[in-house]
């Protein structure tokens, strides 16, 4: 009983190192495998987390879902032709980059930051930006707060292993409101510690927040989101160093998706364009213009399936974390560089 | 001695050398090559990031700490932080355990009774389900931090914990000169010291459940010293109390120190599953670390390398007051 309690709670770390011992046994090159190893296993291996509504979530029936789940989807069907070869292994934010260092996965989709420490220690790639988030803080509208900088004197509950724990002293430093941060191993844990009255405030990535607020709350309406972000957050899909063709695929399939949005394919009229589109910019993402496909190691029709499986990147975005969904996010900075948003894709050509 | 014993000595000796040398060859062998591959891909290791910057807060704890300090000391606040837990934990689990084993044993039934239940509860329930649901019955129940109440004058309970007066240093001067008392402020209790419902979380079930086991070491202990003994100390007129005292316990705690050395062991390490509740102890600072940083082998490599010194600290202080009491001479 001792050890197996204990086993329970020092479980990530454990994971992480039999994840990094696991390094030790493996081949050390990778370079152009990738590919052919998810060809040969019939399934992309994706590294999710353990549920986050709007990013990746699983249903009562273990059905995944969320921005990127399609991510995966969508790669999945560009590169095998079917949508549902993915398998998704759920992670919590300690796991993530160990896994994917180990080779456990073959992408990291789980709202990852992009930053410099990342980018240049951990032997990653990251690949195209899929949501433009925000640190932001919710509160309870009992202790009258409105604004960030009314926190001096409070207690923040967050999770440990993110970014977010270390922009918060970044932020109470620069701005100069003592805080006090409590912090949880498990995402639940520090919720339900914060929805328990423990905290003033909680503070994730401002998408978990409304999240967390339109589900968790025993009612919503007690409780308020700071206008304040405190934090840039570009969520980017992640994959290992030293395979340029997967790099490259990974990278222009989600920007394929953003393209078809700016060219107006939706998946319910891709079928239609592929037969009578005129436009060569909707003919190449169509499979019926030039082949592109063949450059990445794929076929004709990659993001024709893509487009096909999950929509333009516009859908997959109203579906997942927009107005008709749970989250009720509005497209603000995540709408197109045309529309006053940053999402601008690289051209398909 | 005869030449086929010494043979069979000579080959033993060395199958026992080539054992060692083939286990640290292969722990050598698996460190270098997993830092072979790391390094082929793109991956920096080594211990250097302890120098650089943590960038995160602890909450709590004696060491002060502030974002700006190396994560060195980031890991020595988590390691006082875990001392500081376990040591109290302890000294409650040991007492409170100890009247318990005694109870277990005592002639009324009802009491008997009771800390049997207690026992049987409370060791077979996991110590993770125990804290989780101590630290959310606190935060349920306790009342709001902006709405503490005063126990006792400068005592207050609340979601923030318990906080007291504690003595005051003024600047300069060496010892304290005046009690800070607490306050009610904005949000929170100010001033004076907080013990946090993490912390009382941690050591409240740390204290709880090791004591269950204590309870039944203790109880075994004294069960071991023969009836002839405490008939003996009858005989010479002695009463209950001064039989438990001078005649069966210090017989009891030959028993009891060996198997009570590895209950305290436990709870040492024990203390890791905090970071479940929030409280910032050693693993949970080595779980943000390894977050920033990306380093994973390192970090648990100091975790580990944390919790053997002071496994081996704790077996060597309980080996010496074991040796003291241990039976002297003929046995």
């Amino acid at each position: 009983m001792n050890r197996s309690s204990r086993r329970l709670a020092s479980r990530p770390l454990w994971a992480a190192l039999f994840a990094t011992l696991a390094l030790a046994t493996a081949a050390p090159a990778f370079a152009g495998k990738v590919l052919d190893a998810v060809k040969q296993r019939g399934s992309v291996k994706c590294g999710v987390t353990n549920g986050v509504a709007g990013f990746s979530a699983p249903d009562t029936q273990g059905n995944w879902s969320g921005l990127d789940v399609d991510t995966c989807r969508a790669i999945a069907a560009a590169v095998l032709g079917d949508a549902k070869k993915v398998e998704f292994v759920p992670l919590n934010s300690q796991q993530r980059f160990s896994a994917l260092q180990a080779g456990e996965i073959d992408i990291l989709a789980r709202n990852t930051t992009w930053n410099l420490t990342r980018d240049a220690s951990l032997g990653f790639h990251f690949t195209t930006i899929n949501y433009y988030d925000g640190q932001g803080f919710l509160v309870p509208k009992k202790i009258k707060v409105t604004s960030a900088k009314q926190l001096k004197g409070a207690t923040i509950c967050t999770q440990s292993g993110t970014t977010n724990e270390k922009n918060v002293a970044d932020w109470s430093k620069a701005q100069g409101i003592a805080v006090k941060t409590v912090v949880f191993e498990s995402f639940e844990a520090s919720f339900k510690a914060f929805f328990a009255g423990r905290c003033q405030a909680f503070t994730t990535d401002a998408s978990a927040l409304a999240g967390l607020r339109n589900k968790e709350a025993a009612n919503p309406d007690d409780y308020l989101i700071l206008p304040e972000l405190i934090s840039k957050e570009p969520l980017a899909p992640l994959v290992r160093r030293g395979d340029d063709e997967w790099f490259a695929i990974v990278k222009w399939v989600p920007n394929a998706l953003i393209e078809a949005e700016e060219v107006g394919i939706t998946q319910a009229n891709i079928d239609q364009l592929k037969g009578s589109s005129k436009d060569p910019a909707q003919q190449r993402l169509v499979g019926a213009g030039d082949d592109l496909g063949k450059l990445l190691g794929l076929d004709k029709d990659w993001s024709y399936r893509a487009i096909k499986a999950v929509g333009n990147h516009g859908e997959v975005f109203e579906r997942n974390v927009g107005p008709k969904s749970v989250l009720k996010l509005p497209r603000g900075v995540n709408n197109l560089w045309n529309k006053g948003g940053l999402l601008y894709a690289l051209p398909v050509r | 001695m005869a030449p086929s014993a010494v043979r069979s000595r000579a080959l033993g000796v060395a199958l026992q050398v080539a054992l060692v040398a083939a286990v640290v060859g292969g722990a050598f062998w698996l460190v270098t090559h997993a830092l072979e591959v790391l390094r082929a891909r793109g991956v920096r290791s080594g211990f250097d990031f302890l120098l650089q910057s943590a960038g995160f807060d602890i909450s709590e704890g004696w060491l002060d700490f502030d974002s700006g300090q190396p994560f060195w000391r980031a890991f020595l606040a988590g390691l006082i932080n875990t001392v500081r837990a376990a040591v109290p934990a302890a000294l409650i689990a040991v007492a409170f355990g100890t009247l318990l084993g005694i109870g277990r044993l005592a002639p009324h039934a009802l009491l008997r009774g009771l800390c049997a239940v207690y026992v049987d509860t409370v060791r077979n329930v996991p110590l993770l389900v125990q804290m989780l649901m101590l630290y959310f019955a606190l935060t349920q129940l306790l009342p709001d931090s902006m709405a503490a109440i005063e126990l006792l004058p400068g005592v207050w309970l609340s979601k923030g914990g318990l906080a007291m007066p504690w003595p005051m240093r003024e600047a300069g001067d060496f010892w304290p000169s005046r009690l800070d008392r607490p306050e009610q402020g904005g949000f929170n209790v100010t001033g004076g010291a907080v013990l946090s419902p993490e912390y009382l979380a941690v050591v409240g079930a740390l204290a709880l459940y090791t004591a269950a086991f204590v309870a039944e070491i203790v109880r075994a202990g004294i069960a071991s010293v023969s009836t002839g003994q405490k008939l003996a100390a009858q005989a010479l007129g002695l009463g209950p109390g001064q039989q438990l005292r001078i005649v069966v316990l210090p017989q009891a705690l030959r028993v009891i120190v060996p198997s009570l050395t590895n209950q305290l062991l436990s709870l040492t390490k024990n203390s890791s599953l905090a970071v479940a509740v929030g409280y910032p102890e050693l693993v949970s600072v080595a779980n943000t670390s390894l977050n920033a940083t990306g380093r994973a082998f390192e970090c648990i490599a100091v975790v580990m390398a944390v919790y053997l010194i002071l496994s081996l600290a704790i077996s060597s202080a309980m080996n010496f007051y074991n040796a003291r009491v241990a039976l002297r001479g003929w046995q």
